[in-house]
């Protein structure tokens, strides 16, 4: 945090002022991110050059045809480093490749591939033109590359490293060229690129701001040494920039023959005009949306080490061709948990719901976005500083795509022309195991499984939603083959992808369901697990339309036993489910736990077992309006229980025929329609009775208290404990909170105090 | 406006789609014109895993979560449903302006009733609120 004090200002002549700035380009300590560059979402004024190019003339047709060469380029650029990628997230698509107009708005995206990316490396390549083209130690020259992964110079997450190089012309940068891969291990406090237990920037491993790695062409091995002694996974940092080297320079060859073909104005015209023509065609559809405001809430409920609920709140305003999105009312930054997100890395997850669930048809580009202002409060955990942790900064940023996601069905529901469908929220958590230790070949790694992305889809207004279908930000991901990942790393997934019954958003058409993975490591002298996961105590996705959301998600461990060892004396025992190994506790001297999804890196020995569960997707519309059929056929194919069909979908049926019993279902749908008109109470006498003028007393609470405030509600802690304060966010005091392990010994002490009073010790104790 | 909300642009009245039943003025909130109940979640996430022998379940915690149902006073349909903190008062989830939504229709000349769409091919045609096919029976 930096204090700021007002002095008096006085104003300086000219000559002043340009002895001040000459004086302070000479004296720079160091050029950290520029909040001009890192404020700004929207596409640069069109350049000289991009006027003059354009001013020789536009043909569409030649424009079409060059797009579509670019598309092909990206493409073949992605598959490169899908087919050659050393990092799990590359194999399963969680990339993407671009070209980039001269200022550095994305003109084009690959077609697979992560979306958000179109919102967020304008930021890194502004900061290479404004700071380092034209600065004698570094400059740009054909063949250069320059490497970045640190979000706070513009990106999703610090796990994403990007290869950024420039397309020249006679000494003049006319595109930029770059691929971005998820690589994961990045010399984090954990492995895995994504640390849950970072406490300050500095657990949050690599903090690369852009810098030239590449030079004329040839690799830097001072600098790949460094990178290399600086993670875990030496291998995989060296690996993935020759691939993406190589993909980029793949890419560029096809930018020249296409460029050698058109000559360099047309090429010019064609990337400027297409950004151009993306933003007006964005301003178009805003503007055939009804006027009037849209508002979602969120609550998540975990710092990852702790549960606490912290808001983020989004509206959405809609007036004529200008869209407002607005964050105010959103939690305060946690100063030492990693949930804390950049603005940057929470818009990029904006565009990845507008360029995929709202207006999947457009060229991915930077423009998608630039009509729409946001407004935010700079140290919420969705816009934090430059101070914060953000280790796992997916947590507010994946809250941001689902604002965006979710209004999407209010805000075009009543709209007649429709580039998507009316979908409920998608899965928007990342429940997967993360991994780190020594491998059975020996080698240093941390990653995750590809489990992430099996988030199940939202129900749509017309079909129910797809199980396990693809994470939110990567429509073409794969889930992969665990028995491939079983040749490079010493654990098994003991039970994979298989669906937990019930685990769906119910409604009308039901959200898509999560499944079950079962993991244990054998024959390695260090391995463990992480998780980074919310919403064990409050649901992470929530229903539409009358729809419900998913259920909460724990992690279920059983610790003390090596289950490898009990399998191979009786195989018979291989009969695993959470449901049924946490109920029936079948391992004897097991430890059986259940605890919330943040698991900071635990140590695993052999055959213990970590369990845990995908997600759902949103339920759309009332559960009695449910096709009875369908609910039967659920419990036929053991999707849901009988208890869910008759108490939540009012379905009978035979249990041992499975047919439906019409009149049956008719009284028991009329019955339940009854029982609400007799529960419900009238809204205003609803919110007397419900609403609180603060949040329950015990629970740690960040974010406005209802939405009619400009003031946030944060639980602070000092020498007395926890103590409720409520202020603007610009008087919030800095919120830290206490390590659990202080809080359970204290706990413990004052336990053992009342114990001793109880029985009449008299123990005499220093402080 | 939504699966289960109109707006009578003629009158300016919240309506529902399935029994008209009418939830006041479309300038303002349509839940001051529902039945509100406040859900214990584990009802409807029921727990997976014993919540005798544990802490976690699969069932969100009362502590922390309640879900708002949102009934049509008219027919009973659930018409919406929210997620909040115990206490946390209700969104106000959506306000329009109705003048520049009857301004938008006028000009689209086309009626809103029969102009909306759901979805690409045959599954427009399965939207409705029409009873459902008869199905197998005893």
């Amino acid at each position: 945090m930096t204090a700021i004090y007002d002095h008096e200002s006085k104003s300086l002549t000219a000559q002043e002022q340009e002895w001040v700035d000459q004086f302070m380009d000479d004296t720079t300590l160091f050029l950290g991110p520029d909040p001009e560059i890192m404020r700004d979402h929207s596409i640069t004024a069109r350049t000289q050059f991009e006027e003059e190019c354009i001013a020789k003339g536009i043909d569409p047709l030649q424009v079409d045809r060059i797009r579509k060469r670019l598309a092909g380029a990206l493409d073949e650029g992605y598959e490169m480093c899908e087919a050659m990628g050393a990092a799990p997230g590359a194999k399963w698509g969680d990339l993407t490749t671009a070209i980039y107009t001269a200022s550095g708005d994305v003109t084009y995206l690959s077609c697979h591939g992560v979306i958000a990316f179109s919102a967020i490396l304008h930021h890194p390549i502004r900061y290479i033109m404004k700071y380092w083209k034209d600065e004698p130690t570094v400059g740009i020259h054909p063949g250069d590359g320059f490497i970045h992964n640190d979000a706070r110079f513009g990106n999703v997450h610090n796990t994403d490293q990007s290869m950024i190089m420039p397309v020249m012309r006679d000494g003049r940068i006319i595109a930029w060229v770059a691929a971005t891969i998820h690589e994961g291990e990045n010399g984090a406090c954990e492995p895995g690129g994504m640390p849950s237990g970072s406490e300050t920037p500095f657990d949050d491993g690599l903090r690369m701001s852009p810098f030239k790695i590449l030079e004329r062409g040839e690799l830097r091995r001072d600098l790949v040494t460094f990178l290399q002694h600086s993670v875990r996974d030496p291998k995989l940092q060296l690996a993935d920039l020759k691939v993406k080297i190589g993909a980029v320079q793949r890419i560029m060859e096809r930018v020249d023959k296409t460029i050698d073909e058109v000559g360099v104005d047309a090429f010019v015209a064609a990337l400027r005009i297409t950004v151009e023509d993306v933003e007006e065609e964005v301003r178009r559809r805003i503007r055939e949306l009804p006027d009037g405001t849209v508002h979602f809430n969120q609550f998540m409920d975990s710092t990852l080490k702790e549960n606490i609920l912290i808001k983020f709140s989004c509206k959405v305003t809609v007036k004529g061709d200008k869209m407002t999105i607005d964050l105010r009312g959103t939690g305060p930054e946690i100063l030492n948990r990693a949930i804390n997100s950049p603005l940057c890395s929470v818009k990029s997850m904006f565009m990845q719901a507008i360029l995929a669930f709202w207006w999947p048809d457009l060229p991915r580009c930077t423009s998608a976005m630039s009509p729409i202002e946001i407004i935010s409060d700079e140290h919420t955990w969705a816009d934090a500083g430059y101070d914060a942790p953000m280790g796992q900064s997916l947590q507010a940023s994946f809250r941001g795509f689902s604002a965006l996601q979710s209004s999407w069905a209010k805000l075009q529901f009543a709209n007649p022309e429709k580039f998507s469908n009316v979908i409920a929220p998608w899965f928007n958590q990342i429940n997967t195991f993360l991994w780190g230790g020594l491998t059975q070949h020996g080698d240093q790694v941390g990653n995750l499984c590809a489990d992430l992305n099996g988030m199940p889809g939202g129900a749509k207004a017309f079909l129910d939603g797809e199980d396990a279908v693809s994470p939110l930000f990567c429509a073409m991901a794969d889930t992969a083959e665990q028995e491939v990942m079983e040749e490079e790393v010493p654990f098994m997934q003991l039970v994979s992808k298989r669906l937990v019954r019930d685990n769906m958003g119910f409604g009308k058409h039901t959200g898509g369901m999560g499944y079950e993975m079962i993991v244990a490591s054998e024959g390695t002298p260090l391995w463990g697990f992480m998780t980074v996961t919310s919403g064990a105590k409050f649901s992470s996705v929530y229903g539409m339309f009358g729809g419900y959301g998913c259920g909460t998600y724990p992690l279920a461990r059983v610790k003390g036993i090596n289950v490898y060892d009990v399998l191979r004396q009786d195989p018979s025992r291989f009969d695993l489910s959470i449901e049924k190994v946490m109920n029936d506790q079948p391992f004897e001297g097991g430890r059986y736990t259940t605890s919330h999804m943040g698991m900071q890196f635990d140590v695993a020995k052999d055959g213990e077992l970590y369990m845990m569960s995908q997600g759902a997707g949103g339920g759309y519309g009332d559960v009695l309006e449910r096709d009875p059929l369908a609910v039967v056929k659920d419990v036929e194919l053991n999707r849901i229980t009988d208890r869910v069909a008759r108490e939540i979908f009012a379905v009978a049926y035979d249990p041992t025929t499975f047919v439906l019993d019409v009149e049956g279902t008719k009284e028991l749908r009329s019955q339940v329609r009854s029982t609400r008109l007799e529960r419900g109470k009238p809204y205003a006498e609803f919110v007397r009775e419900f609403v609180t003028p603060e949040p329950p007393k015990d629970l740690p609470y960040y974010g406005s208290w209802g939405d009619d405030t400009d003031e946030l509600t944060a639980t602070v802690f000092d020498i007395d404990g926890p103590q409720r304060v409520t202020a603007p966010i610009s008087q919030m005091p800095i919120i830290m909170l206490p390590d659990r392990r202080d809080l359970k010994v204290a706990e413990l002490e004052a336990r053992v105090r009342e114990l001793e009073e109880k029985h009449g010790e008299d123990v005499r104790r220093k402080s | 406006m939504t699966e289960y909300l109109l707006i009578d642009l003629d009158t300016e009245r919240w309506l529902c789609r399935v029994c008209d039943n009418d939830f006041g003025d479309a300038n303002g909130n349509y839940k001051e014109g529902t039945l509100v109940y406040d859900r214990d979640p584990r009802e409807i996430h029921q727990p997976i895993i014993d919540p005798e022998k544990y802490e976690f379940t699969f069932s969100p915690d009362p502590a922390y979560c309640r879900i708002l149902e949102f009934y049509c006073p008219g027919c009973a349909t659930q018409i919406e449903t929210e997620y909040v903190p115990p206490g946390h008062p209700p969104t106000v989830d959506m306000l329009w302006d109705i003048a520049s939504l009857r301004a938008q229709w006028e000009q689209r000349a086309t009626d809103p009733m029969v102009a909306i769409t759901y979805g690409p091919g045959e599954d427009v045609q399965r939207h409705t609120h029409t009873p459902p096919q008869t199905p197998i029976s005893r």
